[in-house]
């Protein structure tokens, strides 16, 4: 029975053994070894272009499935490059495990060929990390990282492995059960603090929920639903939550924050009751702190002990799985059948919302506003596609504009603000949902970053498809130069036909549409989804001028809000 | 104000590195850290004295990681604190005898002697230290080493009244 195994097979064995069904990445020196035994294995590879690109899939294959996702990198450089996927995993508790080749353990240290200290590097930028040290600790050592990414907070975990443990062989064991004395992430709620909560919500005139990311992290959105209806009490989605609850439904505010809508954002600011769960009061959201929400009593769940109290001090704080604490709310509240009187409440939001809602407008002989892009969009697919968005004006705007029913359909880089994510995430969210529509919504400035993967999605026939705002601008950075720094633009602007993306998504395998006005959206869009055999790239010729709004400058109140262009004369 | 707070952390490779560099990166300010071993050989004990007020967010953050077990932070007057301390002072002949005789006082053991410096060893509460230093201060001090603090948690359920000194 004592199977002899070289460490390089037992790391395929043991990700088999979680289960694993693709891994995203790129062969190289150190991580040669590993490569050989995933010839014979169950598991898919999918070689990205680009290491971030690998990292950005595992992501997005994570955030599709929730399940882990897994990249496979070399030492040096291609560790370099996925840092930056590993700190937008960490930012957005990302469920991922990274694979890095080191280079021997008799080399580390000595400045190596393709030597980077990936240890340290990716300390600050993972859950926990470990350098193996023996290709005896390989199957606990995967198993503990499979454990780490997806339990408690989710988020990534990377164990580099240096060359020579790949070749040294081992016997095989399963691995055993996770030793962690330091780890035991809370699941339950106190009931004390429960009782608190259902006490404080009981009481509350003008409650919010505030979602974040950790309900759908959670897999709490069925309980969600069930609280809210229950409660009756208006919500708002953040960036990182929408899907969480669907758009559709009347108690859903949207999203608040820099560029929420007014009546999300001023529901915060109003309430005297925030019933927060899975969310931390992120800059982004709260504009200054010291004036968000000033009335508010704050009940913060969190499954993360950290984030409550870090921005805002909480009066009821409940740190566990946000599922089982709902659950624990719900059987809480049925037993009292609270039925308060909120109707001034609800007058207050119907009249915002009739105030202010969210508008822009599409002049038929005009130039393409990305909004109407969206819209088309949801249109012709009935809503049914997952949509990935990088970061910037369009990243806004889908957020802002795409109706969104059910979780895992919207994926996002929140937290790093990572441009250039979205091509590879809808690539990894593809492979992990091959039936759905996946249909990454991007800009210009973001496609030129990792657009490359495109050539990963047409060879590995994994037929995304991307839409590329082309405002020929950083849009987003231009509009805060528009605003703040009275229109001087310093290399925001972009060109307008270079690179010509409809050959370039040709010369990847792609093909590639292109709308220049209104009039051609809705046909580029029917056409990109007739094509389900390769990946599509439509390019949208945008309207470069255009601003996002509402939204409150960084670091302001969100008593301010500025509506529109008018607003700022 | 400086807080006192033990990290119990599994004692493996690069612990030390985890801890100082979620400091560093969370911004909080260390004035001093020691590590060693403790009673259980898989165990490390890590005492950070550190600069307030963020204390709630300091010893969550160090719960954060995977590999601390357990952390306590010190009511005053709760733990027994030491600390080691070498100092050498300007001691030429002329007053030699004098930096002696008040070093006694202090029971600081002079552990090297010069032609024109004496090096006095002292271990003790932080504040014997920092009094003794300000009276060597006064005859200029050359160069100083200081261990940083260690402490242990004193033993409640003995109900003894503890010595002041101690």
């Amino acid at each position: 029975m004592a199977e002899q195994l070289t460490g390089a097979e037992a790391l395929i064995r043991s990700l088999e053994y979680e289960g694993v069904e693709v891994v995203f990445g790129m062969p190289g020196g150190a991580i040669l070894p590993a490569y050989d035994p995933l010839l014979g294995s169950s598991i898919r590879h999918v070689l990205a272009r680009h290491e971030q690109g690998a990292g950005h899939m595992a992501s997005g294959y994570a955030h599709a499935t929730g399940r882990v996702g897994v990249a496979v990198v070399t030492s040096g450089p291609a560790a370099t490059n996925v840092l930056t996927a590993l700190q937008d995993a960490y930012m957005d508790s990302v469920p991922m495990v990274v694979i890095s080749g080191q280079v021997a353990t008799t080399a580390i240290g000595n400045d190596a060929f393709q030597e980077a200290h990936t240890w340290g590097m990716s300390m600050p930028a993972t859950k926990h990390n470990e350098l193996v040290t023996s290709a005896d600790e390989i199957p606990d050592l995967i198993r503990e990282a499979f454990h780490l990414a997806s339990t408690g907070r989710k988020g990534p975990v990377l164990i580099d492995i240096p060359k020579d443990v790949l070749v040294s062989t081992m016997t095989w064991h399963r691995p055993g059960e996770v030793r962690l004395p330091g780890y035991r992430p809370a699941v339950k709620g106190h009931p004390r603090q429960v009782k608190a909560a259902v006490d404080l919500i009981e009481r509350a005139e003008r409650p919010v929920l505030y979602v974040g990311g950790g309900v759908v992290a959670a897999g709490a959105t069925d309980e969600l639903q069930q609280f809210a209806d229950l409660i009756n009490v208006p919500m708002v989605t953040t960036l990182m939550a929408r899907g969480a609850f669907p758009d559709s439904h009347p108690l859903n505010l949207g999203m608040p924050g820099m560029h929420g809508n007014y009546t999300a954002t001023t529901a915060l600011q109003r309430a005297d009751l925030l019933i927060t769960l899975g969310a931390r009061f992120d800059d982004r959201i709260t504009g200054d702190a010291k004036q968000f929400a000033p009335e508010a009593k704050v009940i913060h769940v969190d499954v993360d002990p950290a984030e409550i109290g870090k921005i805002r001090f909480a009066d009821v704080p409940i740190v566990g799985d946000a599922k089982i604490i709902l659950q624990e709310l719900i059987a809480q509240t049925d037993r009292r059948g609270l039925q308060p009187n909120r109707e001034a409440w609800f007058a207050a939001i119907d009249e915002w919302q009739a105030t202010y809602p969210l508008a822009y407008e599409q002049d038929p002989d005009g130039p393409i506003q990305q909004q109407y892009v969206i819209e088309e969009l949801q249109r012709l697919t009935g809503g049914d596609a997952t949509i990935v968005a990088g970061v910037g004006q369009h990243q806004m705007w889908a957020s802002q504009y795409w109706r969104f029913e059910e979780p895992r359909r919207w994926i996002n880089s929140g937290g790093l603000g990572t441009m250039g994510y979205a091509v590879p995430a809808a690539i990894g969210a593809k492979a992990g949902m091959p039936d759905d529509v996946v249909f990454a919504i991007d800009g210009d400035g973001c496609f030129q970053m990792t657009g490359s993967e495109l050539i990963t999605a047409a060879v590995e026939s994994i037929p995304i498809k991307v839409a590329v705002m082309n405002n020929a601008s950083l849009g987003m950075v231009k509009q805060w130069q528009n605003l703040f720094y009275e229109g001087r633009l310093s290399q925001t602007e972009l060109s307008p036909s270079v690179p010509d993306f409809v050959k370039f998504a040709e010369a990847c395998g792609c093909v590639g549409l292109r709308a220049d006005r209104p009039s051609e959206v809705a046909g580029v869009i029917e056409q990109a989804l007739a094509i389900n055999d390769r990946p599509v790239l439509v390019e949208f010729t945008c309207d470069p001028e255009a601003m996002v709004f509402p939204m409150v400058p960084a670091g302001g109140s969100n008593e301010n809000i500025i509506m529109s262009r008018e607003d700022l004369a | 104000m400086k807080h006192v707070i033990a990290v119990i952390v599994e004692n493996k490779p690069g612990v030390l590195a985890r801890v100082s560099s979620m400091f560093a990166r969370r911004g909080f300010n260390i004035h001093s850290l020691t590590v060693g071993p403790t009673e259980d050989d898989a165990m490390s004990r890590m005492t950070v004295v550190v600069d307030g007020p963020e204390m709630e967010q300091i010893i969550k953050q160090l719960y954060k990681l995977v590999h601390t077990v357990k952390v306590t932070e010190f009511e005053p007057g709760t733990a027994i604190e030491r600390e080691i301390m070498l100092v050498r002072v300007n001691a030429d002949a002329k007053r030699r005898g004098e930096i002696l005789d008040a070093a006694r006082v202090w029971e600081a053991r002079a552990v090297d002697v010069g032609v024109a410096t004496i090096t006095f060893e002292v271990t003790g509460p932080p504040e014997r230290l920092a009094d003794f230093l300000q009276l060597m201060n006064t005859y200029g001090v050359v160069s100083l080493a200081k261990s940083g603090r260690i402490a242990l948690a004193r033993d409640q359920k003995s109900g003894k009244k503890q010595l002041k000194s101690a």
